[in-house]
């Protein structure tokens, strides 16, 4: 399978396999709330929460160092979007930095004033937002990637459709997950193709983008052509516009206490950690 | 009625753009038939098959062109017309979008109304036929062409169809996936309209062949005297599977190898 690295699920027996996607849907979301929702600095309910990622992960079989990786992948997108918070917040100012201090009084007049008197401070609240934020992040990612792992996704899919998440959403959802292998399919043979025909490294970076645009126009026309073959395979079945489709999930007992316990775990440890609070300070 | 389940009657047909892919094209398919559209590509096979479903439709002064059961195809009869005539398309990765096949071949089924129990039970006997029972969780992507193609057939059994149209049902097959295919084709009790550039298939498969070119019918006739009319064939770009026919039979036995280098020639040739 030259495209397995688009599919995350693990074949495996654990309990986490076992359970109703719906379940593991919803257990995944309740947990992303509890994490979003944690004050800033909640360090305590930070710990416990990936305590309890790690402990689902190593129950569901799926190794732990590749769970961490896949889950690090966040990481960059939320320190993006985190990175000015360390500089922005109003605290007690731990760093700071005059980039071009030594330009003090040179003889470029004001220009050269407004760059000298620019000062780069890092606080101690905008420190712990950032961290807040890359935790959560890793955090939520983390579980999601359990659940990936755990759940076939057409069944993932199913799920989606009993919780009643809007039909156009799944399908598109699903159109998407068939069509993306056919798509790194034809993607990998355009790549091939140019392989082929240019040997050698000589080229520029500006005839590989130029290659680079032809490939994805020509991906996107075939795509755009095959959508039309597509659309008219469904009317030949009786396609009318909504889409219907069987359920195969079977909600058992056991998902029920499952839910339940989750709940009550998730619940213990947004108290707890909002009670850390409430300690005096110093007191850990 | 006179036992024709298929009547297409003086049948022209422009696409938007100008370009016309149909002129007066008249022919008729007893029940269980199965018959052979050969033609070089661009001969308006394709559109023919599309009309067949109602997917394209010639305008409405035309009157009724095309029967199918004894219907006529149009808005009205286009539900009925679409439970009769199953169209398998040429490209499997096109005709199976869903992310299972369980649920592939119970589209149809489905979006005909069937009652769940129905539509499980179809799916069963659908996957049965095409020898796949077994496989209905596996994802199309895990799937080799040979085996798309025959979910993707079997999606189109599940509608129960009286008439099966099969664009190019041998395209990209290795030899033994398309020997395989032949002979599930064959056994399949339902009218057939096959359009193929494989004249082995078409040998194997099909009584009786008619010749599209340029979008007009140009011969029709039993495929045994077509396929070894040399000058006829060249005429219109297409050519005979090789010298000597065997017995209108499924693979006459010690020449099987030889057989399906010549086929595998002509897929690649054209």
């Amino acid at each position: 399978m030259r495209h397995s690295f688009l599919d995350r699920y693990r074949q495996g027996t654990s309990p986490i396999h076992q359970l109703d996607p719906r379940l593991k849907l919803l257990a995944t979301l309740a947990f992303v709330l509890v994490v979003t929702t944690m004050p800033p600095g909640s360090w305590i309910a930070f710990a416990l929460l990936a305590a309890l990622a790690i402990a689902m992960l190593l129950v569901a079989q799926v190794p732990l160092v590749e769970g961490l990786k896949h889950s690090a992948i966040a990481l960059p997108f939320a320190g993006m979007v985190a990175i000015s918070l360390p500089f922005t917040q109003a605290g007690e100012v731990l760093w700071s930095w005059q980039p071009f201090g030594f330009a003090q009084g040179g003889p470029f007049g004001f220009a050269q004033g407004a760059l000298s008197s620019l000062t780069l401070t890092i606080t101690d609240v905008g420190l712990v937002l950032f961290a807040t934020v890359v935790i959560k992040a890793w955090l939520s990612v983390m579980v999601s990637g359990l659940m990936v792992a755990t759940t076939p996704f057409p069944d993932l899919l199913q799920a989606m459709r009993s919780l009643h998440v809007p039909a156009v959403l799944t399908a598109t959802i699903s159109f998407m997950y068939r069509y993306l292998f056919v798509l790194v399919d034809e993607a990998m043979r355009l790549q091939t193709a140019r392989a082929a025909r240019s040997v050698g490294t000589g080229r520029t970076v500006w005839w590989r983008a130029r290659v680079l645009g032809g490939m994805i126009g020509s991906l996107f026309i075939r795509s755009y052509e095959r959508s039309e073959r597509i659309y008219a395979a469904m009317l030949a079945r009786g396609f009318a516009g909504e889409v219907r489709t069987l359920t195969r999930l079977t909600w058992q007992a056991g998902d029920t206490r499952a839910g339940l316990v989750w709940v009550a775990v998730l619940a213990a440890i947004a108290v707890l950690g909002r009670m850390a609070f409430l300690l005096p300070a110093g007191a850990f | 009625m006179s036992g024709h389940v298929i009547q297409i009657e003086h049948l022209s047909f422009s696409y938007a753009d100008g370009r016309q892919a149909l002129h007066d094209v008249s022919l008729a398919v007893q029940s269980g038939e199965k018959l052979a559209i050969v033609g070089p590509n661009g001969a308006g096979k394709s559109t023919l098959f599309l009309h067949l479903n109602g997917t394209l439709r010639a305008g409405t002064q035309n009157g009724d062109r095309v029967r199918v059961a004894g219907l006529p195809v149009g808005a009205k009869t286009l539900r009925t017309v679409r439970a009769k005539v199953g169209l398998v398309f040429q490209d499997p990765d096109d005709q199976l979008f869903s992310p299972t096949v369980f649920e592939d071949v119970a589209f149809g089924p489905l979006h005909m109304g069937a009652p769940e129990e129905e539509v499980r039970e179809r799916v069963a006997r659908a996957l049965a036929a095409v020898g796949m029972s077994g496989h209905e969780e596996h994802m199309p992507h895990h799937l080799s062409l040979g085996e798309r193609k025959r979910i993707a057939i079997a999606t189109v059994l599940a509608m129960d169809p009286e008439i099966l149209v099969l664009d190019e049902p041998s395209a990209g097959l290795d030899p033994r996936a398309r020997r395989n295919l032949i002979a599930l084709l064959r056994e399949l009790p339902q009218t057939m309209l096959v359009a193929s550039h494989d004249m082995r298939l078409v040998w194997d498969l099909c009584s009786r062949t008619v010749i599209l070119d340029g979008g007009r019918l140009v011969s029709d006739g039993p495929t045994a005297g077509l396929l070894q009319d040399e000058a006829l064939m060249e005429r219109h770009g297409l050519e005979i599977p090789y010298a000597h026919l065997p017995p209108n039979g499924l693979h006459a036995g010690k020449q099987i190898g030889q057989d399906e280098s010549a086929g595998l020639q002509e897929v690649q040739r054209t």
